[in-house]
């Protein structure tokens, strides 16, 4: 069916609007989309052929309605004689009555079946987003995925309620009337038919062409919105240097692209209508030709050639129809397109061979692990080490080593490349992973909060603590002193990104939140690197009591936070390069002892 | 809904080619059954072979002129609303771009984007429609009832009766809907919001095994959301087989009294059959009004939210005759400062009064939350003080134009914010000029440049959107770059430097002094050593200066700054020192 692989949009540029460079994007198997989105109406195929019911039933009404004046004329009107002329106003009335009662329902349940489906649909592509590795999101601008979740899905769902109805009852139509002009006259029948093989043609030419603008036009607002999203999470920045102008300049670039685009697929698909108009015209043109002829030879009579030529005219409404909304179906294919494109993206999947565990201790073992997030760039060098149950191990090293890459690889954010981490000697990919989160607790470096009440911030750590163990937990984390103080406590809702509560606030909650977790091992990654010294302090007394008996990584560039662990690691480019205690490390005089008399050299010298 | 109109106004010719080209083709389409008529008693029944062929050709002329009036309309209407919908959402992020953080908050992030999209895409629709179908229907309706007077007057009392009541079903549907369209638009937004707070905490979620109570999240939006379509929907579901049982009835009072005509010899039955044909015109083009109007509730809905935006009043914004004077020196002066957020709460800021000299560096240090981030965001207007003024070199800062003040201001923000781009782009925002000496001399002072060199494609390697394969030091050490190469006069380092260890920021401190002469930096940390060697430290304390000095003085002086000094001191160190 590709004709056009080479040209998606038709030569170059256009003529229309000023000259435009359009990035090429193309839908590539528009039939095997087509044939994904059934597999989704299938799933309602109730609702559908109720529906389909139902139009048949209105297309023959809208039929008998005519029909029925006409009788009614005949008889009554005509002969003037009005006995029974009441009787059958009432039956037409009952018939109209009838006719708008189908069309009701007739809409009422597509709407409902719509609705569900569009419904389904935004069900299965979140739970999707749940179920993909998070690489996938490390590089998406997230505005380009809510786009699909909202934009192209409502484009679908719109173009289900409105084309799909039209369409069968185009098709009944259609057949209704083919049937009528094949028992006047065959031959007559197959003239008329000569120019359908054009219209497909026709049809096929043009929504090849829309069928990749429409594609264009999503993407783009895809792009669009994730440019929207971007500017306004980095508004600050934005504003800070000055950007404005600039960002604005991007936006409008990136408009003009959509605009032109949009300006095409419209041109594209408002042309059908009037194309088909022509094409019908031609047709009639050679009806009327040949039928002249065949009167004039005696093939045909004059009547027959009269009822034939008006109903080649009724012929043509519906297949105007069918071509708009096949045309209009394209657009719901490209729309579809993208969503199918998240919705078969590969899965994060669970090992074959699961361990099934209750319980752990909490020992964890690093054995050659290398790993990378860009092929051959490995971050982690063939990193081993062993943590016993209840340990703190103390992550150190210069930015960029890998410290936060080796807490997110015990969380299994992602898997190793090679090697192996063990969890009480079990390999942590036969862990389901959220069986292994359910035995962590995290405080992740981006303090992460969301737009609901501190307190379902808080308890978003153990989804069934009561309000008493919320508080409890705020209070270890030390921010229940500064929760209290605001106008609403507990309940004050954050606003969008957390902001109102300053950056070390927002980490307190985060730890409350990891605390109330109450969880086996705890990954502290740079969990208090904006709160002050002293809540530090307060906060750290707290964390040694929760650490009893839990295994730790603590991840912090303040050597005083890391100088009680059991074990420090020291990091430097993606491989350990000196490992033991405190006491050890600093008799060693290596890496660690130059850290750390460096950072307390000149506060030593002060205070001498 | 008046208001959008003028954005179409550029586009006025446009949008009165569209109609004239619809004109065309309706005209043509309404010549074409005249031909029909012509070939069929003239050519066919009188077996004229010749007029037949003749007449087609006419036929296929006019087809042909009435396919150049279709696409004709096809064309500008596409041009108009397209062109119409890319000026109003250029307008709309030209304003948000405008906006401060309250304007922001006050519509959040995903409803901004809804609107810029959606709404947007609504109205332009509209625009389309109503260029496509304006002339057409309302062409048809008034050709119809005029047809249908002419033909009988008494007849036609008939209209008196059933427009008022179509028009009142209008009215009544639209008024409804307005309000049902509205909420759906409410609920896309909060679609938008969870998925957008379930994309960025997608760790957070993961980290917590939160997926299924996040899932439920969304199913309760995405119900909403149904649930507000299907009802919003259902009301324009029940107008169209009312409108047409209203008509059809109509023709049944038509048949009715047609008849009682015809008996009394008054009509003819041609005649009824004909008006019934012109009511059956009118009741098709009173459909597509209706189908216009219907989506005209929907979409002033949009145009109401589209105009929220847009007449939003900003907060933070020029001076009329803003001074433009450049920024020369640095010297930085807070007079009564106070500030709240939102102007409800608690002041974060009380009474801040002091004043540092050209070329100082200045240590802010304090409790978590006492307001450290809030003061420095004040300098580049970030947020406006509440009271008392702020000023530089002597101007009170809301005199001075914005650009000129934030060209003059560079900061690194606690929450590192790079941008989808290479590294060199996001260096390059301090300075889009900046030759690739400069890139580098400033990678280099911010402790960048050694890490950079040895990503696979150095300066040129793509960061995503939140830069997510950065490790959090080196986004701050990129941040830092990007806010030395502007050589500002003044520098704010907003707890920037609290994912660097120690060793690497004390570099990078030294480095400025090095390269940045009379720039006045303002350095917010928790560490005491970060800022033991800047020549004033201000000590904060529930939103009030507690303390102001250099380091020496503060520890002789003042007992607040001793115990944070303490808390971080280690007996340790004491002993291998």
């Amino acid at each position: 069916m590709r004709r056009e692989g080479m040209r998606p949009f038709g030569g170059p540029g256009g003529r229309i609007g000023p000259r435009f460079h359009f990035e090429k994007v193309e839908i590539k198997d528009p039939w095997g989309t087509l044939r994904k989105l059934f597999a989704y109406l299938k799933k309602f195929k109730w609702g559908f052929i109720f529906v389909f019911t139902l139009t048949f039933i209105s297309s023959i009404l809208g039929i008998v309605g005519p029909y029925l004046i006409g009788r009614g004329i005949d008889t009554y009107i005509i002969p003037k004689k009005f006995d029974g002329f009441l009787n059958f106003l009432l039956i037409l009335g009952g018939v109209y009555l009838l006719s708008s009662f189908i069309g009701w329902l007739q809409g009422y349940v597509m709407l409902k079946t719509t609705q569900k489906l569009v419904f389904v649909m935004r069900r299965d592509f979140f739970n999707k987003i749940h179920s993909l590795p998070i690489k996938f999101f490390d590089l998406r601008p997230y505005g380009d995925i809510i786009s699909r979740i909202t934009n192209d899905i409502d484009n679908i769902s719109m173009v289900l309620s409105n084309s799909v109805i039209q369409f069968f009852s185009s098709i009944t139509t259609l057949i209704g009337i083919i049937i009528m002009m094949i028992r006047i006259s065959i031959p007559m029948t197959v003239v008329s038919l000569v120019t359908i093989p054009l219209t497909i043609w026709l049809t096929n030419f043009i929504s090849n062409r829309t069928r990749n603008y429409f594609y264009a036009n999503q993407t783009l607002l895809g792009k669009l919105n994730g440019l929207i999203e971007e500017d306004i999470s980095g508004i600050k920045v934005i504003k800070i240097f000055n950007r404005e102008e600039k960002e604005i300049k991007r936006f409008e670039n990136l408009n003009e692209e959509l605009t032109q685009v949009g300006v095409r697929a419209q041109i594209f698909s408002g042309s059908i209508g009037p194309l088909m108009n022509l094409l019908n015209n031609l047709s009639f043109a050679i009806i009327t030709g040949f039928g002249g002829y065949f009167a004039f030879k005696k093939f045909i009579s004059i009547g027959d050639i009269t009822v034939f030529i008006n109903y080649s005219r009724q012929f043509t409404r519906p297949i105007n129809e069918l071509a708009n909304q096949y045309n209009m179906i394209q657009s719901a294919i490209a729309s579809a397109e993208r969503i199918f494109e998240v919705l078969e993206e590969e899965e994060e999947k669970e090992s074959t061979d699961i361990v099934e565990i209750k319980d752990i201790r909490g020992e964890v073992e690093f054995k050659n692990v290398w790993f990378s997030y860009v092929k051959g760039n490995p971050v982690i060098k063939n990193v081993s080490f062993n943590v016993k149950e209840g340990e703190v191990v103390a992550l150190v090293g210069p930015t960029g080593a890998g410290k936060t890459t080796i807490a997110s690889l015990v969380a299994r954010f992602y898997d190793v490349d090679e090697g192996q981490i063990l969890i009480d000697g079990i390999d942590i990919r036969k862990i389901r992973r959220k069986d292994l989160r359910s035995f962590l607790g995290i405080v992740l470096q981006d303090t992460l909060l969301f737009s609901t009440s501190i307190k379902e911030n808080i308890r978003y750590g153990r989804l069934d603590a009561t309000d008493e163990e919320v508080i409890e937990a705020a209070k270890l984390a030390h921010a229940h002193d500064f929760i209290i103080n605001l106008p609403q406590g507990y309940d004050t809702v954050l606003s969008e990104d957390g902001g109102g509560l300053s950056q070390g606030q927002r980490q307190l909650i985060s730890i409350a939140r990891a605390i109330l977790a109450n969880p086996k091992i705890l990954i502290l990654d740079e969990a208090t690197s904006n709160v002050d010294t002293m809540t530090e302090k307060y906060i750290q007394n707290a964390m040694l009591n929760l650490m009893k008996g839990r295994t730790s990584f603590v991840i912090a560039h303040r050597l005083s936070t890391v100088r009680n662990a059991d074990m420090i690691l020291v990091v430097y480019n993606g491989e350990i390069i000196e490992r033991g205690t405190h006491e050890q490390l600093i008799i060693k005089k290596g890496f660690y002892y130059n850290l750390y008399m460096s950072q307390f050299a000149e506060e030593v010298e002060v205070k001498d | 809904m008046k208001k959008l109109i003028r954005y179409l106004k550029p586009y006025t010719l446009f949008a009165i080619l569209a109609p004239l080209f619809m004109l065309i083709e309706v005209i043509c389409d309404l010549y074409q059954p005249t031909l029909l008529a012509h070939i069929v008693d003239n050519g066919i029944l009188k077996n004229n072979f010749q007029l037949i062929l003749h007449t087609g050709l006419i036929m296929l002329a006019v087809a042909f002129i009435g396919v150049i009036g279709g696409v004709g309309c096809t064309v500008f209407s596409s041009l108009a609303s397209q062109y119409f919908g890319r000026d109003l959402r250029n307008e709309l992020f030209k304003k948000v771009q405008q906006f401060s953080f309250s304007n922001i908050d006050k519509f959040h992030t995903s409803s901004l984007i809804t609107r810029l999209t959606n709404d947007v895409n609504q109205l332009q629709t509209l625009v389309m429609m109503s260029l496509r179908i304006m002339v057409r229907a309302p062409l048809l309706f008034v050709g119809g009832i005029i047809m249908a007077i002419s033909l009988n007057k008494n007849l036609s009392i008939i209209f008196l009766f059933s427009i008022p009541i179509l028009a009142s079903i209008f009215l009544f549907i639209m008024k409804k809907s307005f309000h049902l369209f509205s909420e759906v638009q409410k609920r896309i937004d909060y679609v938008n919001n969870v998925v957008r707070e379930n994309l960025v905490g997608i760790r957070v979620v993961r980290a917590f095994r939160r997926e299924d109570y996040e899932k439920e999240r969304f199913k309760y939006a995405n119900t909403m959301l149904m649930n507000a379509v299907i009802k919003a929907i259902m009301l324009m579901i029940i107008a169209m087989p009312l409108f047409m049982l209203v008509m059809n009835l109509s023709i049944l009072v038509v048949l009715w009294f047609g008849g009682l005509l015809v008996n009394q010899g008054n009509m003819k039955v041609g005649e009824v059959m004909a008006y019934i044909n012109y009511m059956g015109q009118i009741m098709f083009s009173l459909m597509m009004i209706g189908n216009i109007l219907m989506f005209v509730s929907r979409a002033s809905v949009s145009a109401e939210r589209v105009l929220e935006v847009l007449e939003e009043k900003i907060d933070i914004q020029n001076k009329e005759n803003a001074d433009k004077t450049p920024i020369r020196g640095g010297k930085v002066k807070f007079e009564h400062v106070y500030f709240s957020y939102f102007n409800k709460e608690e002041s974060v800021l009380k009474d801040i009064n002091f004043e540092v000299n050209s070329g100082e560096i200045i240590g802010i240090i304090g409790t978590t939350g006492s307001g450290k981030s809030t003061l420095v965001n004040l300098i580049p207007r970030l947020y406006d003080v509440t009271s008392g003024r702020i000023l530089i070199d002597g101007r009170d800062i809301r005199d001075i134009d914005l650009k000129i003040l934030r060209d003059a201001i560079s900061m690194v923000p606690q929450d590192t914010i790079l941008f989808s781009g290479t590294i060199k782009e996001n260096i390059c925002w301090g300075k889009e000029d900046a030759t690739y000496e400069e890139i580098i001399e400033s990678a280099k002072i911010a402790q960048a440049h050694e890490f950079i060199i040895r990503l696979p494609q150095g300066y040129d390697t793509v960061i995503g959107e939140r830069g997510v394969t950065l490790s959090g030091g080196q986004k701050q050490r990129i941040a830092i770059a990007r806010a030395l190469i502007k050589k500002p006069k003044i520098l704010i380092l907003d707890d920037a430097t609290s994912a660097l260890d120690f060793a690497t920021e004390q570099k990078i401190i030294h480095g400025l002094r090095g390269i940045i002469k009379n720039c006045t930096t303002f350095i917010v940390a928790q560490r005491v050593s970060t800022m033991m060697n800047a020549d004033k430290i201000i000590v904060l304390d529930k939103g009030k200066i507690v303390g102001f000095g250099s380091h020496a003085e503060l520890l002789k002086n003042n007992d607040f700054y001793r115990e944070i000094y303490k808390s971080q001191i280690d007996e340790e160190v004491m002993k291998y020192a």
